[in-house]
């Protein structure tokens, strides 16, 4: 099989069955449980730390 | 050490490029040749004057990298005003064409100064606002400096090089004739490296990070930095006819090579200029209106739906052409379903302001942020309409295009960099708040009405177009002349110089009001931030 044909067919059925339950999975990654107070946190982040980087010493805590 | 292998390194390129330009085949090359030599050679001698010098200590690691920021908001500024009046006067050539002067020889046409202001406006004035603002967004996001010491700065400059390369080869010539991708391959080369320094920049900085997530703009940032990088390697293979020479040879041809370029095309739009400022739009309106974004559930199924979508939508662009139909028809079908993310991601960002709707009266800025989302909602329902191939029928070549692009690019790109810029300066410089507000909201209504008109008579003179176009008499002839719409399409075209010149008074205001800012406002009282517990 060429290699035109072969991409194609690849392309356009476990490439294609891959991207759509990445996806949907993402969905539900993001939908599990206790992810509403997880993501709170995060969504916080930009109001954190605007004028200095965090000291290093924290990173390990 | 490393001054001495720099200033070797600047002295044979400062001696190739004067022997390319000797050696020059055309004379787009041998400006760029010229321009590459000036530029290595001030290097030279920048780094030579600093050679053995006492480096001053700094605490690096205790402070953000903002110097390359600040110049890439005086950048942004600046290829702004050039971006708007090149495409206001081109607009004006079209209304009068008296204005293709003829001692300029052809390097005022209208055809070279098209992609001047392309590029203008979206490489070099949307490109510097999203290095700056993701240089500024990745440090307070990940509360960490930038990564790679000077590294930055070889970015900003290194963009800024690429730029005058493109901008004077279009205007002495240069062009490979790909919408959105017309500099040649000695820009394309220059670019490559600058682009792959960028994300080395980011990505390290990201990896540095000591938050223990990634904030959602950073996704977007990133989403963009990895798509441009490989949108312009593969839109650009091209071999050089000769390495004395600006002509290339594309590697595609024909219909591949077609569907290659828009391809690219769309998705410049659809990561340049869509993914990029939506970073810009995740940190900037939260900040703005002092409350965390609406959704952030939300913004994670908006970043993935809008990557896993967009790059299909390339082959609207080739509706009724040699494309097959499954292409052209698999393009159409993306960018209807494209609908839903820009749409959920529009809302996040509106939503944002749920309770905080009053600062819309007191807060010009926020004004602007949130009117730049609007014009987002507004292009993103536009444009997957027009990607219908009946719609496409009666849009394609007409001037309904260019109103869709003006309205997306002025009213989405436009106004959030302005409302960035707006934020940055007092903080950048350090100020306690902008000079004027006033001239923030003189600003916010020029350029809106600028929008409205050139959206407006765009939308009038397309939709004539189109349909002068396909009106037939009962014997099944063509009724009108090509240069029967042309003459129609004249007030229609003064109308959208107008529409321009009000944008471009817009965007002089704010250029003063932040030169006022930091040369007139007082300094704002340093708040040292208490170190809080990172969790």
């Amino acid at each position: 099989m060429e290699t035109y044909s072969f991409l194609r067919e690849f392309a356009d059925s476990w490439m294609l069955l891959f991207l759509f339950l990445f996806f949907i999975g993402v969905i539900f990654w993001v939908f599990r449980p206790n992810s509403t107070k997880h993501y709170e946190q995060t969504a916080n982040i930009p109001f954190d730390y605007e004028d200095k980087p965090a000291p290093r010493v924290e990173r390990e805590t | 050490m490393g001054n001495y292998v720099k200033v070797l390194v600047f002295g044979v390129i400062t001696l190739g490029a004067m022997i390319a330009a000797n050696f020059a085949r055309d004379l787009a090359y041998q400006v760029n040749a010229l321009v590459i030599m000036a530029a290595a050679f001030g290097m030279f001698i920048y780094t030579l004057r600093n050679t053995d010098e006492p480096v001053p200590a700094h605490k690096l690691e205790a402070e953000y990298m903002d110097g390359v920021i600040r110049y890439g908001v005086i950048a942004t500024v600046i290829w702004g005003l050039v971006g708007f009046a090149a495409g206001t006067f081109i607009a004006f050539q079209l209304a009068f064409p008296n204005l293709n002067f003829d001692w300029l020889n052809g390097v005022g046409n209208f055809g070279r100064l098209r992609p001047l202001h392309t590029s203008a406006v979206i490489f070099a004035f949307g490109g510097n606002a999203l290095i700056a603002t993701s240089f500024y967004v990745v440090q307070r996001t990940s509360a960490a400096r930038l990564w790679g010491g000077n590294l930055a700065w070889f970015v900003f400059w290194g963009y800024q090089l690429f730029i005058v390369l493109a901008a004077t080869g279009y205007m002495f010539g240069a062009t490979q004739s790909k919408e959105y991708a017309e500099p040649e391959w000695l820009a394309d080369w220059l670019l490559t490296v600058v682009w792959l320094a960028y994300l080395a920049v980011f990505l390290g900085t990201v990896i540095r990070r000591n938050q223990p997530h990634i904030y959602v703009a950073n996704w977007f940032y990133m989403g963009f930095i990895v798509t441009v990088a490989m949108l312009h390697v593969f839109n650009n293979l091209s071999v050089p006819v000769s390495l004395f020479g600006s002509k290339s040879v594309q590697v595609f041809s024909g219909v591949q090579d077609a569907m290659t370029q828009w391809w690219y095309g769309h998705n410049a739009v659809g990561f340049f200029l869509t993914a990029g400022f939506l970073g810009m739009m995740y940190y900037f309106i939260p900040k703005q209106a002092e409350r965390p974004v609406f959704s952030y559930k939300l913004s994670i199924i908006h970043f993935w739906a809008l990557i896993f979508i967009y790059i299909w939508a390339g082959p609207h662009h080739l509706h009724y052409t040699a494309l097959p139909d499954w292409a052209a028809t698999l393009g159409m079908v993306f960018s209807i379903v494209l609908w839903m993310p820009s749409w959920g991601g529009m809302i996040n960002g509106l939503m944002t302001l749920s309770g905080a709707w009053d600062k819309l009266r007191t807060d010009p800025i926020l004004r602007m942020l949130v009117i730049s989302v609007g014009f987002y909602g507004m292009s993103t329902f536009e444009g997957p309409m027009m990607s219908i191939r009946i719609v496409n029928s009666l849009s394609h070549y007409t001037d309904w295009t260019i109103g869709h692009v003006h309205s997306g690019a002025l009213g989405w790109n436009g106004m959030i960099t302005f409302g960035a810029l707006y934020f940055l300066v007092p903080r950048l410089w350090n100020r306690q708040a902008l000079y004027s507000l006033n001239a923030v909201s003189w600003h916010f209504w020029l350029a809106t009405i600028g929008i409205v008109l050139y959206a407006a008579s765009m939308w009038v003179s397309g939709i004539m177009e189109g349909l002068m176009w396909r009106e037939v008499d009962a014997n099944g002839f063509l009724v009108n002349s090509f240069a029967d719409t042309v003459s129609a399409k004249f007030p229609m075209y003064v109308v959208r110089g107008l529409g321009g010149v009000l944008y471009l008074a817009g965007a002089l205001i704010m250029t003063w009001n932040l030169y006022m800012t930091v040369k007139r406002v007082p300094m704002a009282a340093r708040v040292t931030a208490t170190a809080q517990p990172a969790e």
